[in-house]
């Protein structure tokens, strides 16, 4: 079924009973060409952009809960393409241009909402990092322009340009930069997937994965043993788990990281606003609520929840740089488990084991990279190839330091990104 | 979180610094090998259950702490030394 | 309207207030909802997405309807909870979600259009053409969407945090907590008692029980004043506990002036950090609603809420009251309501084999199926099984149950168990450690229960504490068994309403399971069910039934959503307290400081430090004028410069020597007493950390300096490989960043000016370049480096702090008639990329000693931090980007940092980018730019010609490669 404003007009007019699944619930067949291992936002692109751009359609995207119930439906909705090192500036920047043209792709407004995203910064040091960073972003072609402090004061008058702990010297602004409504992400992709003949299969956990002679030949599910030659993992925040189930460990550990909502509020913020010195981010939802958040718990955790030092450390940053949100209050916080890697850069590669996929590693940055994770990983499954715009994120850069893509510059170790 | 400091006692976990698996106590010699180095730099088991991580009490007597707990209901079952802890090893 | 003779209110103080610029008066221990109520303003608000105009639904701080905006101006709070907030003199209060006017609201349209926006609308439509989307629908849907709004500006009321510790914390006063805490208390264990009401008693507050033969509330104020003469216990009233955290730790919002007029002398709120070894949860229950038709309308409430007004604020919510119920307890209100002497015009209860009579109709086994009223209610529909039957009613008191507030145990990730006996979800035992669930929150309703388990609850943790409760028979009290039987949603065809304030009906629950969103946390999502700012409490268990219902699973099966932090919304201004303007992070101030801003410099932060930028003198109208000056001062005098933010660690010990062999790239084990080294050390992973110099005080005696960036995580650093990978070295080490003020005297007359003022002069002997010793100058003992990060003959000397402020300015007097003076970090900056010398700027932790020129500086003659990985084929070779100097031979002669370089014929694209520039100054000693940066292969390439373009700043021009060593660069300064 197709959606319009004139499908909700027929309907609006008989009873809305005419609204059909946005995806079915088949059983799991016994055997698919590939399996996609995890229903979030990049199993769920990786299944849609093998049906759609690889004509591959028997596959099965194996869900131990409900889609679009991991990390896509928990983080704070920030759609961005502003790296600067070669292996992200590329990925991104085709990332976003998927964004740019998804809602019409999936018939599904996923309310990608271009309003500008702005980086502050706080030193002249900071300010050519920035400038770096912006130089980065034209030459990949995508879009930065350098606010000064007046030109930063333009957009958001709201910030304490007075008393700020670290005096606002400018901000870059990211124009294409914004935020999306992050659970339709996932249905738009289910829905779209499903239509394509993908079977989307909720509540079946995978238990092991089937290796035979150095080959994957299917895996263990909660319902039941299902074979396929090729096997990609999207599973963030588990994937330690499902690479251990094919014998291998991986450079990552898992960390907990925080986003808060405030209750609703009329509209007072206009922009995607980062406050780098503060380890915080911002932005209004549609909805009015204030979605915001700060740096991981700094501790290896399953946890889905955060503790209190790091919230209020988040609040404190706030309040330090735009105390005009003090009365509003914080409605619900809750925590995702990210994937980090050494270098904070994801992983999207073959692995040791053959017709086995990795796509993991995201850090905390997989949400704008959804369309294009599943765009670039289902390359990789139906091809073998990398893409084009995705040949940087190799799992063995760490062993040869070949190509470490570390934006923050902390070092390729763990639990300093 | 709380987590107890051998030397000082239960504290907050804000007096703490995380650095992660103990694992980085097994230093390799310097001629191990690439991808024992590879694995001892990068690769971790990332359990979701029960782990030995590293803490240093930063905020106070600096001293660093192995603490094994739960990454799942961040239960903490134990803490030591990790001078002691090393001592130990070899 | 108010009732003679009923309620806890103090009608010897009138309270005068406004609501939407209208007087009203209501009485001490009112709040706002009942104060309206009690002036028989029904309509209080308007609903999230049709604006349809809505009465207060509850009288707790779930409540979803009542939502309006106190105060004004920059104090103006927006979402308050109408029956949460007291009143007092003068307070404001206006309506908000509604305009022009809460009467007449404009955008009440959109309910009109209800058919056309049903559960997830937005995602099939909006679409078209894209540019739309941000210019136009999102524009209109923000706007209409959000409920009050900020001021706009800081509030200038204070907010704190404190931290707080005992035995047990106790979540609740109503019996059960006060069972809880007299039996905790009178063991002397340390007990804090918190409630987030203003008053102890819970719900005994809004009913008419008696305890031991008496009002419950004379037991209420004997067990409160018990408490109150214990040392040991502490109650927090008006103190929401809002989470649970791991090891006993909780968090918890105490309103401390929201009741009253702000108060120079305490804090609007106070967020607590509770850190408690046990804890119990006497959270009590919330009723739920009963969807029907039209059940939002104003005067539409929950029973136990008609019984709370009547009972504790004296106030009937309407003239003739229907009560319609599923259970024994709604029975209450009817009787209570009939004792007060107010028209109970029905009591409708679903069960067909009920048994009750009192001074009213009853139906049995009949149900509401319709209400009418727009803007208050004036009739409700009740349908039996002989038809339906049209009654007047100005409030409809309805009650589906009780839901256990087991919120809070959820905030670990447990799961509550669903118990079809009382139809409720109850907490499963050991939820969150250490805590014990009793009373109403554990799914026992009747007050003897409450009691009995509160007590039960204090024996179990005064046993985990090691201390026995003293026994004590618990006080008698109505002991009603739970009679209910499930009703979630009445039938029918119209909307009826499961989350009030978000507007969601039994139909957009179905709906959402017709389009396949049938996990509950998809329906959640879906239709907005639960995400309102009362987080599902009034509407989660109907909704999930009735999904339940319809996806033909049970409600065990179908679960619940998730109930996270914080139990009730906490201001952002209180869990952020003390960190507005520059109360975020600790300001570290030189001893230097306040003469440098004497002397007019404008400070900088360098990490948590500040800096001088420069020193303006007479004349200068701008900052390059004084650094070109001071840096002509000091290649050609002398400058001083406060350089004690740089990291110093005393490193003490045997093995100090051997550790820092193990930490640095390069060996110190060979460095003599008296003499520095530069020293470079990288990660684990072979980056390059930090860099500095090292002192050898004595054979067993270092001081390490480190970038100021770095202090922290150096000293970090090194306490690790002592600690976890060489405890058996004999070495310790102490920051002393803080114990010891530094200057750098730096020029030609570097020597001439500390031979005026130290105690025994020095020479090229006794302290030639690199040589450090100790110096005394004015009787104090003081260290000398002979170091320099400016290329000229330099020293550092460092004296104990409090006597940094007066070394300073007597180094500034000595050095003016030498024709010097102070100068500061755009000078020290100039200075150093001159000479060529690296900082974070450089070393920005993606770079390796091979790209700084470095790597032979790794002596194979030893194992160090990062060596090994170092080594790694993609850390080293011709296609790293290289450090490099920069000169501009083109037509502008200008250099900025952050720009890329491309080959001069090459398109600025990023394949093309093949380095970029990390520092840049304009040198007044060679008359130009000067740049640093990083090229790839940059090293074999000194002398070709490169294009460097900023996009950012506009700017593009051809520069010569250099090796970045511009002045002096045989060194012949530093050793002059």
């Amino acid at each position: 079924m197709r959606f319009s404003g004139l499908r909700i007009l027929k309907e609006g007019l008989t009873g809305n009973k005419g609204w059909g699944a946005h995806w079915r619930d088949p059983d799991p067949k016994s055997d698919y060409d590939a399996i996609i291992i995890g229903g979030g936002g990049h199993g769920l692109s990786t299944a849609y952009y093998l049906a759609k751009n690889h004509g591959l359609t028997n596959i099965a995207v194996l869900e131990k809960g409900y889609v679009g119930g991991g990390n896509v439906g928990r983080n704070t909705t920030i759609v961005r393409a502003n790296y600067f090192l070669n292996g992200n500036s590329e990925f991104y920047s085709h990332s976003l241009k998927l964004w740019e043209g998804l809602e019409k792709d999936l018939n599904y407004n996923i309310m990608h909402s271009q309003r500008g995203l702005i980086n502050l910064f706080h030193s002249d040091g900071q300010r050519d990092a920035f400038v770096r960073r912006g130089n980065a972003m034209v030459n990949q072609g995508d879009d930065a322009i350098l606010l000064d402090r007046e030109g930063v004061r333009k957009h958001l008058p709201y910030l304490d340009f007075d008393n700020v702990r670290f005096p606002i010297y400018g901000g870059l602004l990211h124009p294409r930069g914004g935020t999306a409504r992050h659970d339709a992400v996932a249905w738009g992709f289910a829905r779209g997937a499903d239509m394509r003949g993908v079977d989307i299969i909720q509540n079946c956990e995978v238990t092991g994965i089937d290796i035979e002679n150095g080959a994957v030949i299917g895996v263990q599910t909660t319902r039941g043993a299902i074979k396929a030659k090729k096997i990609g993992m999207t599973v963030a925040g588990r994937s330690g788990q499902i690479a251990a189930m094919a014998g291998m460990r991986l450079p990552i550990e898992s960390h907990v990281l925080q986003a808060f909502v405030t209750e609703g509020l009329k509209p007072v913020i206009d922009h995607v606003i980062s406050f780098g010195m503060g380890h915080f981010y911002i932005s209004q939802s549609d909805k009015g609520g204030l979605v915001f958040g700060g740096d991981l718990d700094f501790y290896a955790s399953y946890a889905s929840r955060g503790n209190l030092p790091m919230k209020e450390h988040v609040m404190e940053a706030g309040m330090t740089l735009m105390p005009m949100i003090g009365e509003a209050k914080v409605l619900r916080s809750w925590g995702g488990i990210m994937d980090m890697t050494p270098d904070g850069s994801p992983i999207i590669d073959k692995s040791p084991v053959e017709g086995l996929y990795i796509n993991a590693g995201w850090c905390y940055g997989g949400f704008k990279a959804v369309p294009g994770s599943g765009s670039v990983f289902s390359h990789l499954i139906a091809t073998d190839q990398h893409h084009s715009e995705a040949t940087g994120f190799k799992l063995d850069r760490f062993r040869t330091g070949v190509g470490i893509i570390d934006e923050e510059g902390t070092g390729s170790q763990h639990n300093l990104h | 979180m709380r987590l107890k400091c051998p030397l000082c006692g239960e504290r907050d976990r804000r007096e703490f610094y995380y650095v992660g698996d103990a694992v980085a106590l097994a230093r390799p010699d310097p001629d191990a090998g690439i991808s024992a180095w590879d694995d001892y730099v990068h690769n971790r088991d990332n359990p979701a259950g029960i782990t030995r991580d590293l803490w240093q009490h930063e905020a106070g007597c600096a001293a660093w702490v192995v603490v094994t707990r739960n990454t799942v209901s961040h239960e903490v079952l134990d803490t030591a030394l990790a001078s002691d802890v090393k001592r130990a090893m070899s | 309207m108010r009732l003679e003779n009923k309620g806890l209110i103090d009608r010897t103080q009138p309270v005068n207030f406004t609501f939407d610029g209208h007087h009203y008066q209501g009485f001490a221990g009112d709040t706002v909802a009942s104060a309206l109520l009690a002036n028989d303003q029904r309509l209080m608000g308007r609903s999230f997405k049709y604006h349809r105009p809505r009465g207060v639904l509850t009288a707790c701080s779930g409540e979803p309807n009542a939502l309006v905006t106190i105060k004004r101006g920059e104090n103006v709070e927006p979402n308050v909870r109408a029956t949460v907030q007291e009143i007092y003199g003068g307070l404001e209060v206006r309506s908000q979600n509604a305009w022009p006017t809460l009467g007449f609201d404009a955008l009440a349209v959109n309910d009109l259009a209800a058919p056309f926006f049903s559960a997830g609308f937005y995602y099939k439509t909006f679409m078209w053409p894209r540019a739309f989307w941000e210019r136009v629908y999102e524009p209109l849907i923000r706007r209409a969407a959000g409920l009050g709004g900020l001021s706009g500006t800081s509030n200038d009321e204070e907010y704190e945090k404190a931290f707080a510790f005992c035995d047990v914390l106790i979540i609740g006063a109503g019996p059960t907590g006060l069972m809880a805490a007299l039996e905790a208390g009178r063991t002397g264990a340390d007990v804090i008692l918190a409630d987030e009401d203003a008053q102890a008693g819970g719900r005994l507050l809004s009913e008419t029980y008696e305890i031991d033969g008496r009002a419950a509330l004379d037991w209420v104020a004997s067990v409160i004043a018990e408490l109150s003469s214990m040392d040991n216990v502490r109650i927090m009233s008006r103190t929401t506990v809002t989470g649970v955290y791991d090891q006993g730790t909780f968090g918890a919002l105490e309103r401390v002036t929201g009741h009253t007029i702000s108060r120079a002398d305490a804090p609007r709120a106070c967020f607590w950090r509770i850190v408690a070894k046990r804890s119990i949860l006497a959270a009590g229950a919330l009723e739920r609603p009963i969807a029907f038709q039209n059940n939002d309308r104003p005067g539409i409430m929950t029973a136990g809420a008609v019984r709370a007004y009547l009972n504790r604020w004296g106030v009937t919510a309407g003239r003739d009251i229907v009560v319609f119920g599923n259970n024994d307890d709604a029975h209450r209100t009817a009787f209570d309501l009939s004792a007060a002497g107010v028209h109970v015009a029905a009591l409708v209860d679903s069960r067909p084999d009920v048994q009750v009579s009192g001074d009213f109709p009853v139906y049995a086994g009949a149900q509401i199926c319709g209400a009418s009223g727009r803007q208050g209610l004036k009739s409700v529909t009740i349908r039996t099984q002989s038809g339906t039957e049209k009654i007047a009613s100005e409030c409809l008191a309805m009650s589906g149950g009780w839901n256990p507030s087991v919120h809070m145990t959820c905030h670990m990730n447990g799961r509550p168990e669903w118990r079809e006996d009382i139809a409720s979800f109850v907490p499963r035992a050991g939820m969150i450690p250490g805590m014990v669930t009793a009373g109403a929150c554990n799914g026992t309703f009747s007050t003897h229960g409450a009691l009995a388990e509160g007590r039960k609850a204090a024996e179990l943790t005064l046993a985990a504490l090691g201390k026995k409760a003293i026994q004590s028979d618990p006080p008698e009290a109505e002991d009603a068994p739970i009679r209910i039987s499930p009703l979630w949603a009445v039938g029918g065809t119209g909307r009826a309403w499961l989350d009030f304030q978000n507007d969601v009906t039994v139909k957009d629950v179905k709906q959402a399971a017709k389009e396949n969103f049938r996990s509950v946390e998809h329906m959640k999502r879906y239709t907005t069910q639960g995400m309102a700012t009362d987080q599902g409490k009034n509407s989660n268990v109907n909704a999930l039934a009735i999904l339940a219902d319809v996806t033909g699973r049970g409600i065990p099966e179908t679960g619940t959503t998730t109930f996270r932090p914080p139990y009730t919304p906490v201001p952002i201004a209180a869990m952020g307290a003390g960190a507005e303007g520059k109360g975020f992070a600790p300001e570290r101030l030189v001893t230097s400081h306040e003469s440098t801003v004497a002397q007019g410099a404008p400070m900088i932060e360098a990490g948590m430090w500040y800096r001088p930028s420069y020193f303006p003198k007479e004349g200068e109208t701008n900052w390059r004028q004084s650094c070109d000056r001071e840096v002509n001062m000091v290649r050609s005098s002398v400058g001083i410069c406060d350089v004690s933010t740089l990291g110093k660690i005393d490193i003490q010990g045997p093995d100090a020597a051997a550790f820092l062999d193990f930490i640095y790239i390069n060996t110190f084990s060979t460095l003599k007493p008296g003499r520095v080294r530069y020293g470079l050390m990288l990660r684990e992973d072979g980056t390059v950390m930090d860099d500095g110099t090292t002192a050898r005080l004595s054979n067993t005696h270092y001081v390490m300096t480190t970038t100021t960036a770095a202090a922290g995580a150096v000293m970090r650093h090194l306490e690790y490989v002592h600690q976890c990978l060489r405890p058996e070295l004999d070495v310790s080490m102490v920051s002393v960043t803080e114990q010891w003020a530094q200057f750098a005297v730096a020029g030609p007359k570097s020597r001439s000016l500390l031979n005026e003022l130290l105690d025994a002069p020095i020479d090229n002997d006794s302290f030639p370049f690199m040589g450090c010793g100790d110096v005394a100058i004015g009787g104090v003992n003081a260290r000398l480096f002979r170091i320099s990060f400016s290329g000229e003959h330099a020293y550092e000397i460092a004296v104990p702090a409090r006597y940094g402020a007066a070394l300073f300015d007597k180094l500034n007097e000595h050095a003016a008639a030498l024709g010097g003076g102070p100068y500061g970090m755009e000078a020290l900056n100039v200075l150093r990329i001159e000479k060529g010398f690296i900082t974070h700027a450089e070393i920005h932790g993606r770079v390796t000693a091979f790209d700084i020129g470095m790597e032979r500086m790794i002596s194979a003659k030893k194992d160090c931090i990062g060596q090994t990985m170092a080594a790694r084929e993609g850390l080293v070779g011709p296609d790293r980007e290289q450090l490099i100097g920069l000169k501009p031979i083109g037509a502008v002669k200008q250099l900025t940092g952050g720009a890329h370089l491309f080959e001069p014929e090459s398109e600025p694209t990023r394949q093309n980018s093949i380095g970029y520039v990390t520092s840049v100054g304009f040198s007044p000693t060679e008359v130009s730019f000067l740049g640093m940066g990083f090229l790839m292969n940059g090293r074999a390439r000194h002398g070709e010609t490169i294009k460097l373009i900023d996009h950012m700043r506009g700017i593009e021009t051809l520069c010569e490669i250099c090796d970045p060593l511009f002045h002096d660069p045989d060194g012949g300064k530093l050793r002059g």
